[in-house]
């Protein structure tokens, strides 16, 4: 009793945080007609640990880290049936703000999906370009930059920060504004609009070899997703804190989102 | 006249008498009407997200006068951005922000800012709407948080009522309403009065001197592939041989990172070019005739230098003392006397 009254409060309260993207099916029916919704849970490691912010871990370089903040978009969502058939998700419903130190954040649901057996999962780790330079009025809650967009936003470089890593490290040389050896990934670029930049947009498919997630009008299918932080240090190249203990909008970017591409690993999907 | 309104009026009248200047004319809606200059291209901005309101054009005015947008309520858009100068920073080589810590550019004219398709000598920012955001954020300019702005906006005893007339329905000050005001007040600060542009539509007093004549078409044959259209710019970003070394300052590559970009800045307006000085990013000039003077001799020779001012082996643009002089006569002409002292743009 005590467990469905937490859960009922719960899902209350999740509901309201995500006005945006929910809508509750209490229908009861289990046909292929309607919509329903689905959970993802971003599971955040290190390794093959759970990522524990102050904890060591250790990068692929054999350098020891330590993580203070882990903040990522994700955004565009598109899921696929296993006959191919896809269902993009209203762009302006859900750009996702994840941080690990917030763990409402690290689950979102996403509604209005049509019933069906999905298989794949697609999103852009970051925000895509139309957004990033639509008219400011378009751009709430998280992504409004006059709110600082959560200290996810460059202003003098109009665009949103993708993927957000600081920390810190003994191999990492002493920042002499920090006082301390300090690691610090912000990486963005949208590719510019008028006149072209760096683009580290970047794509994600997550492919279940199993289970299908069974959207129904009163399921609610999860999926399970891995997000290892140590998998931005490595593959395909592997970083040295010392040699590159921060980057922020330059070209070795690049070479940081490449890696962090493929940070997201399906566990499995439960139904 | 009951006692209530005759504080009513004395209110009315003492709240009238501080918010104008004397020689303040009160403005009408008409003249907060945006026309696009018949001899300019159409404008970027989308006005359709953002109408110009008299109302809103006001509460933009307001706010680009108002230190609230820095940290220490020091310094406003228009400390750096005075018109007479065509809302540049004349005589400073870069500005001095909060703590009076100086810049890293020479503060740009902010003029015809509809038609940009980018802002800044490094087009970091896309949007009109974005551009107030860089200056507010940078430590050395306001060195503040948006967030803190909007939260001082929606505390004060005038905003809150501004805004609401300005953008009806909304309970309280948005940073995306914030924006759009600033963005109604410099989509107004266009420039399209001065002589040059009387001549050019053939109105009364577009009158030019046979050496002003002179110089448009030496201008029209040796600069007006950048200085393009009656803008003046093609807003590109170019190397224009500034520097023999961008290791201080890479400007359009720490945008795009691509290595060509190392040393290419945005190509500015020549519009009000006289009232201007100090000219180029760094400040580098202190007269037309010393940057034309950089054209024919002091053009500096790297990777990402302009071709078309290397043209056949040689560097710079080959330019006589006479020609020189004449080119000069004709940026003169730009001068937009009407519009550095409209008083609609000016401390409210």
């Amino acid at each position: 009793m005590k467990n469905y009254l937490f859960g009922l409060l719960a899902f209350a309260l999740f509901a309201t945080v995500l006005t945006s993207c929910s809508k509750d099916g209490d229908d009861t029916t289990t046909d292929l007609t309607g919509t329903g919704s689905v959970t993802l849970e971003f599971d955040h490691r290190a390794g093959d640990a759970s990522l524990v912010f102050g904890a060591n871990y250790r990068t692929a370089n054999g350098d020891t880290v330590k993580f203070s903040t882990f903040n990522y978009f994700v955004s565009n969502f598109v899921f696929v049936k296993s006959d191919g058939t896809e269902y993009t998700v209203p762009k302006d419903e859900c750009y996702f703000l994840v941080k690990h130190d917030d763990a409402e954040s690290r689950e979102v649901t996403i509604s209005g999906i049509p019933a069906g057996d999905y298989n794949e999962v697609k999103f852009i780790i970051g925000v895509d370009s139309a957004k990033s330079v639509s008219p400011v009025d378009q751009r709430k809650g998280v992504l409004d930059p006059a709110a600082g967009a959560s200290g996810m936003y460059w202003a003098w470089n109009s665009g949103y920060i993708f993927v957000k890593v600081e920390g810190t490290s003994p191999q990492a040389p002493l920042n002499s504004s920090t006082g301390e050896r300090t690691i610090e990934y912000h990486t963005g670029l949208f590719g510019g609009m008028t006149s072209k930049t760096l683009n580290n947009i970047k794509e994600v498919e997550l492919h279940s070899h199993d289970e299908a997630a069974k959207v129904r009008k009163d399921t609610k299918p999860h999926f399970h997703i891995y997000v290892d932080i140590l998998e931005m240090f490595t593959s395909p190249t592997n970083i040295d804190v010392f040699d590159n203990p921060t980057s922020h909008a330059g070209p070795y970017s690049e070479i940081v989102a490449n890696n962090y591409a493929d940070m997201f690993i399906l566990d499995h999907i439960h139904n | 006249m009951n006692t209530f309104n005759k504080i009513f009026c004395l209110l009315f009248a003492v709240l009238l008498f501080a918010s104008c200047k004397k020689d303040d004319p009160v403005v009408v809606p008409e003249d907060v009407k945006f026309t696009v200059p018949s001899n300019f291209p159409a404008p970027t901005y989308s006005f359709s997200s953002n109408e110009i309101t008299q109302s809103g054009f006001e509460l933009g005015r307001r706010l680009f006068y108002d230190p609230i947008f820095s940290r220490d309520s020091s310094i406003s858009c228009g400390d750096c951005h005075i018109s007479y100068s065509a809302f540049s920073h004349v005589d400073h080589i870069t500005s001095h922000g909060i703590n009076g810590l100086l810049g890293k550019r020479n503060a740009p004219a902010v003029q015809n800012m509809a038609w940009r398709t980018s802002f800044f000598w490094d087009g970091g920012v896309p949007l009109l709407d974005l551009v107030p955001l860089n200056a507010i954020q940078n430590p050395v300019e306001m060195d503040e948080v948006p967030a803190n702005v909007v939260r001082k906006l929606n505390r004060s005893s005038v905003y809150p009522a501004m805004f609401k007339k300005a953008f009806p329905g909304l309970d309280t000050i948005s940073g995306a309403d914030m924006l759009k005001a600033l963005s109604q007040f410099m989509n107004m600060l266009v420039s399209a009065n001065s002589r040059y542009d009387h001549y050019v539509r053939g109105e009364s007093g577009g009158t030019l001197s046979a050496d002003e004549l002179a110089g448009l078409a030496l201008f029209k044959a040796k600069c007006s592939t950048c200085h393009a259209t009656d803008l003046f710019t093609d807003q590109s970003f170019r190397n224009n041989g500034i520097l023999s070394d961008f290791t201080l300052d890479k400007c359009r590559y720490e945008v795009s990172t691509f290595p060509d970009d190392i040393g290419k800045f945005a190509v500015p307006s020549l519009r009000n070019v006289e009232r201007t000085p100090p000219y180029m990013h760094n400040g580098k000039f202190k007269t037309l005739e010393a940057v034309l003077n950089h054209y024919t001799s002091g053009v500096k020779d790297t990777p990402s230098l302009d071709p078309l001012l290397k043209q056949n082996g040689q560097l710079g643009i080959p330019l006589t003392d006479i020609e020189k002089q004449q080119i000069i006569a004709f940026l003169k002409t730009l001068t937009d006397e009407s519009f550095s002292t409209d008083p609609r743009f000016q401390h409210p």
